[in-house]
């Protein structure tokens, strides 16, 4: 069991200040907890109260036994239902929270800078937003449930055993802390056995991860054997240890209970002596019996909960510390607003500079003047920086130095949103939503009419695929996409820029996996869509490239050729050099 | 389930020891409340100081013997679920590994990892509770209810009404909660798709601002699931409640019927407390029960989809390993690889994604497949590796059906280069050494430099012993592309499959690889996918397929001349190519 430390603290702050909105609910937790402790500890006395009316043969009095008996079931049924309250009250109380941070989180993953998505694995994130916060909240149930009712009875235990017989209460309070401290020693030496048992089965989920999710590659290379060596070989020292683990921890309850068999015994022989010298009636021995065989219980649910509350915080720190994240910078109050009538297209890049790493430079001085309606195409081997120019375009990341102006107006002046609105983009990675193609295409104007959606296919010459599809254009696009192929994946992305036609388009080699012939008909309908709107396209394809107004060749994050086709070719340079390896 | 069996075979002695020494300690723990009634009602009653103090020597020993019973139980249970799953894991990996693509593109990776981790934990989990608990609980419910019998059959009546309401509320709330925590389940994936698929998409989702609404759909699952969770929280949180509720009140008939028991003489008091103890006894092994129901549930369910997975049998046959020896041996040199009027159906799928293809490719020659997506590119190559089996006609290598061939040595003439380069955690070198194991550094460095890859290796950080990331995640695409190639070559093989696998390699780097391979002394048969035209024209043979069909085959030159469909990819390309300039 680990200390509650100064961190905890602080979560457990935050984690407090959500309750707050559900404070009727946490009062009334506490209340019917207490009252359902009361009455449940109340119990034993009157069984005992029962036992010593009932003496012996011919000496039960009834008279005063049935009106007690009633009292013990009405006692009962007050216990239960408080009991069922107190669930009822944590139940909404600690979903209620959940769900509250769950939408903070969403809220947040919604306003955090590319710059930290980028950085952070999805999956992390999103077992943050998911497995976290359920595991918080399956520990916070737990702790409101059993943590405070736990502390109550033991507290109502010990005043009602003082009650009955100071002395023999002596024996149980004493006897009990060896129960905890058995439980805290295994605890304790377990802990290491579990840490090493969780990092071998990390390391073969790690294996298990790339030879399934490389399964290809490994069956192309006959790699099969020598993974199952592999695997075999953690698979042998997961055994071991889980071996260790499970065991050595599966000891806390003969141990405890063993404890708790000796105070059962020593109450037995006090009581004994003590209803012996006649200080103690049967009765009251045997309410003894069940508050000592009682006793230790809450302090093991206690350790348990205390445990569980301490992972429960662990895992809303994760939350917490994703939420409090620092989120992109707001725009200002008088941002401008881009729209139709005031962005002409022209874009000017001045003396941008730009790296994602501090020590590692990418962009440095880069200068670009494009006019309304050119066609600006980046070309480039990998890596070179080419998409870093869409991430600064759309402000997915805002840049080092120098500014980037869209029709004369700074893009830090501009809100976000119409600085995006005035770009269609279709990148290389096609990502749709989950659900229908409808909705898709229309995921920009969602407010679009059938005909405008339809249209937008057909512009992108994504209908005829669409209609032969079973539901056409109702048909559902599973998560991963597995129903469409990458190519008709991309024609969607592409009706769904149709749809909208912002005044600038930004273009990631969109069309290099469609095959040849469509993309020719989808270039003439870009081409169409081009026409008096700037355009930046990131290319490979050398026909895309000679069309353009402005090739810019990047390589290592400079812009070190700049110019047309011709030009270009006359420079006899890095471009002369690419396009006639076509040749080689 | 009938593995269950199979699996704790093994552990025979385990699995019966365990539940065996579980019982015992359930043996010695009902014997508590009769002991302290003899003291209630023999001690105390005759003032027997000296038999009190017997008696409680008599509760120390079977609290010693109960502890020794249940530790050795613990032992042996660990034992059995621990090797039980170990099994069970490499079974089931080595079972993943011998299935052929088509059942993993139908049963997705991610729910195969998914098999082979959290699923074997709750079996195992399960396996160990059941060993220690399932037969203990009910013994000690029954137990106790026949010692109470035992003690007063008419005061113990109460027992044989109370514990079939007891099981009736317990198992029925579990029933009708199963339902409604399924739903709390279905909630909580669409909230992590939903939040996954923002992750994903979130560029997209910047650039045409739905921020809003989807922070807006997202709150609605949020709901939903918030909704389900209470509803399920609300039933279950009855069971405690009300299992308290029936004990209680059965105490108090108890309590009524010993009270007039009693009064006649039938029973004394000491006896009425043991069977106060019994009810107490019962209601804690029930709430026990019922939790390791909800394991064993949970844990049935994990080993169900275990068993679907290893149900699943490889749609592939593959022959034994001792056919290969002669045939491998007598192979004819210069056939190369030969298709046969091959068409190919998916699994599951409507229309044929290959149909009818016949060409061949003699030792040494360069295949080049072009085509547009879903053209069927991909498919054809995979046929000659047998990732999937020709649903019609025959592929053949050197004159020998590839169904002939045993999977190691048909693997091993054969170097892939798949579209993804897919690399994996550890050195460059340990990378490279999936193609041989057994290969030296300088055949290692000879491999990349066909590749192209020499260089940056060279540049990087302790050459072939930088680190990859897991999937290659700190090299470039580019880089990435160069290994996957350099990890074929290193296989030296006969045929050499490039499926797109040098799309990310600029034009230049494309074609100096493509030199490097030709000019090798003994150059593999190659196949060459590609969108690109540059990329194949200088291929002996092109084959250019559309949905599925070769409509056209022949030299660049030849297909220039009369194959449409080549003329306007290409044209597409390069338009009008002026070759003059730069011959």
């Amino acid at each position: 069991m680990r200390r509650i430390d100064k961190a905890d603290k602080g979560t457990l702050k935050k984690v407090l200040v959500r309750i707050k909105k559900y404070l009727p609910f946490l009062a009334a937790s506490i209340i019917f907890a207490a009252l359902s402790v009361v009455m449940q500890l109340y119990i034993p006395i009157l069984i005992g109260d029962a036992v010593d009316l009932c003496v012996g043969i011919g000496r039960v009095d009834f008279i005063a036994l049935i009106p007690l008996l009633w009292k013990m079931a009405f006692v009962t049924l007050a216990a239960g239902l408080a009991q069922w309250f107190m669930n009822l009250s944590n139940n909404h109380m600690t979903y209620g929270v959940t769900r509250d941070i769950r939408d903070d989180a969403f809220c947040k993953l919604q306003r955090l800078p590319l710059s930290y998505l980028d950085a952070h694995k999805s999956g992390d994130i999103v077992s943050r937003v998911v497995a976290d916060t359920d595991q918080f909240a399956d520990g916070l149930l737990l702790g409101f449930t059993q943590l405070f009712s736990g502390i109550l009875t033991i507290f109502g235990t010990l005043f009602f055993m003082l009650l009955l017989n100071p002395k023999i209460a002596l024996v149980v309070v004493v006897i009990t802390p060896l129960s905890l401290f058995v439980a805290g020693f295994i605890a304790k030496k377990t802990y290491n056995m579990f840490k090493t048992q969780s990092e071998v089965r990390g390391e073969q989920t790690a294996l298990i991860d790339e030879m399934v999710g490389g399964q290809r590659v490994v069956q192309a290379f006959g790699y099969e054997e020598r993974a199952m060596r592999r695997f075999d070989e953690i698979n042998g020292r997961l055994e071991t240890c889980s071996l260790r683990a499970t065991f050595f921890s599966s000891l806390t309850n003969p141990c405890t209970r063993f404890v708790n068999n000796l105070v059962y015994m020593a109450v037995g022989i006090a009581g004994a002596i003590a209803c012996i010298m006649k200080v103690m009636t049967v009765g009251q021995l045997s309410s003894f019996l069940s508050y000592a065989n009682q006793y230790t219980k809450p302090f093991n649910e206690i350790s348990g909960v205390v445990t569980e509350l301490q992972n429960a915080l662990a895992c809303a720190a994760r939350v917490f510390e994703f939420i409090e994240a620092p989120a992109q910078t707001e725009d200002n109050k008088d941002a401008f607003v881009l729209d139709g009538e005031n962005v002409t297209g022209d874009v000017s890049i001045r003396d941008v500079s730009f790296s994602y790493t501090p020590d590692r430079r990418l962009i440095e001085h880069l200068n670009l003047e494009v006019k309304p309606g050119q066609r600006v195409a980046i070309v480039g081997p990998t890596g070179c920086g080419k998409t870093t120019i869409i991430n600064l375009l759309m402000r997915f990341y805002d840049v080092d130095g120098g500014e980037i102006a869209v029709s004369g107006h700074p893009v830090k002046t501009v809100t976000r949103a119409s600085l995006r609105k005035s770009y269609g983009m279709v990148l290389q990675d096609t990502w749709l939503k989950s659900g229908t193609i409808r909705e898709n295409i229309a995921y920009g104007k969602p407010e679009a009419a059938e005909e405008e959606i339809i249209a937008a296919a057909k512009a992108a010459h994504a209908h005829s695929f669409i209609m032969r599809m079973p539901k056409g254009y109702d048909t559902v696009i599973t998560e991963d996409g597995g129903n469409i192929s990458h190519g008709e994946k991309q024609l969607l992305c592409i009706a769904r820029v149709m749809l909208c036609l912002p005044p600038m388009l930004i273009l990631d080699e969109a069309t290099s996996s469609i095959d040849t012939r469509t993309e020719i008909r989808i270039q003439r309908a870009f081409h169409k869509m081009m026409k008096g709107r700037t355009s930046f396209i990131v290319a490979h394809r050398l026909s895309t490239i000679r069309e353009a107004d402005v090739i810019l060749v990047m390589k290592d994050g400079h812009i070190i050729e700049q110019g047309n086709h011709e030009n270009l070719l006359k420079q006899n340079g890095f471009y002369a050099n690419l396009y006639n390896s076509q040749y080689s | 389930m009938k593995r269950i069996g199979f699996y704790l075979k093994n552990y025979k002695k385990e699995s019966v020891l365990g539940p065996l020494f579980k019982l015992l300690e359930a043996f010695f723990d009902l014997m508590v409340p009769l002991v302290m009634a003899s003291i209630i009602d023999t001690g105390i009653e005759n003032d027997d100081m000296p038999y009190v103090v017997k008696l409680s020597l008599v509760l120390v020993a079977l609290a010693v013997i109960g502890l020794i019973c249940s530790v050795t139980a613990q032992y042996f249970s660990a034992r059995a679920a621990v090797g039980f799953a170990t099994r069970l894991r490499h079974d089931l990996f080595g079972h993943i590994q011998s299935l052929s693509y088509t059942e993993i593109d139908t049963i997705g990776t991610s729910t195969l990892i998914t098999r082979m981790t959290s699923d074997i934990n709750q079996v195992q989990n399960g396996v160990n509770m059941c060993l220690r608990l399932l037969l203990r609980s009910p013994f000690i419910v029954f137990g106790a209810m026949i010692l109470a019998f035992t003690i007063d059959v008419k005061a113990a009546l109460v027992f044989a009404v109370t514990i079939p309401v007891l099981v009736v509320i317990v198992y029925g709330i579990m029933l009708i909660t199963m339902p409604m925590y399924k739903n709390v389940q279905t909630g909580l994936d669409r909230v992590l798709g939903r939040t996954r698929e923002n992750l994903t998409g979130v560029r997209i989702i910047r650039a045409f601002n739905k921020e809003e609404s989807e922070t807006e759909s997202f709150s609605g699952e949020n709901l939903a699931l918030n909704k389900s969770q209470r509803l399920a929280g609300r039933v279950s949180g009855l069971t405690n409640p009300l299992t308290y509720v029936v004990i209680n009140l059965a105490t108090v008939f108890l309590l009524y019927t010993s009270g007039v028991r009693i009064d006649a003489g039938g029973l004394t008091q000491g006896q009425l407390i043991a069977m106060v103890n019994y009810m107490t006894q019962i209601l804690v092994e029930l709430v026990k029960l019922a939790n390791l129901i909800v394991t064993l549930t949970k844990a049935m369910a994990c080993f169900g989809r275990i068993e679907t997975v290893l149900d699943t049998r490889s749609s592939m046959e593959y022959v034994e390993d001792s056919l290969m020896q002669d045939r491998s041996c007598g192979a004819g040199g210069a056939l190369g690889v030969d298709f046969k009027h091959v068409s190919l159906t998916y699994a599951g799928a409507g229309a044929k994604s290959l149909q009818d293809i016949s060409f061949t490719a003699p030792k040494g020659s360069v295949v080049g497949v072009i085509g547009g997506t879903g053209s069927g590119k991909t498919s054809l190559v995979s046929l000659i590796p047998r990732f999937y089996d020709a649903t019609e006609g025959s592929v053949s290598i050197d004159g020998i059906d590839v169904k002939a061939y045993p999977k190691a040595v048909l693997r091993d003439k054969i170097g892939i280069v798949p579209q993804k380069s897919l690399l994996f955690a550890g050195t460059i070198r340990d990378n490279l050494l999936w193609g041989n194991e057994a290969a030296t550094d300088e055949e290692l460095w000879e491999a990349l430099q066909i590749s192209q890859g020499e260089e940056f290796v060279q540049n990087k950080l302790g050459g072939l012993d930088a680190q990859i990331e897991q999937g290659g995640k700190n090299l470039s695409g580019g880089q990435k592309q160069r290994l996957a190639i350099a990890r074929a070559m290193v296989k030296k093989p006969e045929i050499l499959i490039m499926d797109d696998s040098a799309s990310a390699l600029d034009f230049a780097t494309d074609a100096a690889l493509r030199h490097a391979i030709q000019s090798m002394a003994d150059a593999p048969t190659m196949f060459i996918v590609s969108q690109r035209a540059s990329s194949i024209q200088f291929a002996d043979l092109i084959l250019v397929l559309e949905d599925g069909a070769c409509v056209d085959m022949g030299t660049h030159e030849e297909l220039l001349a009369k194959s449409d469909t080549y003329r306007e990819i290409y044209e597409s390309q390069f338009k009008k190519p002026e070759v003059d300039s730069h011959a």
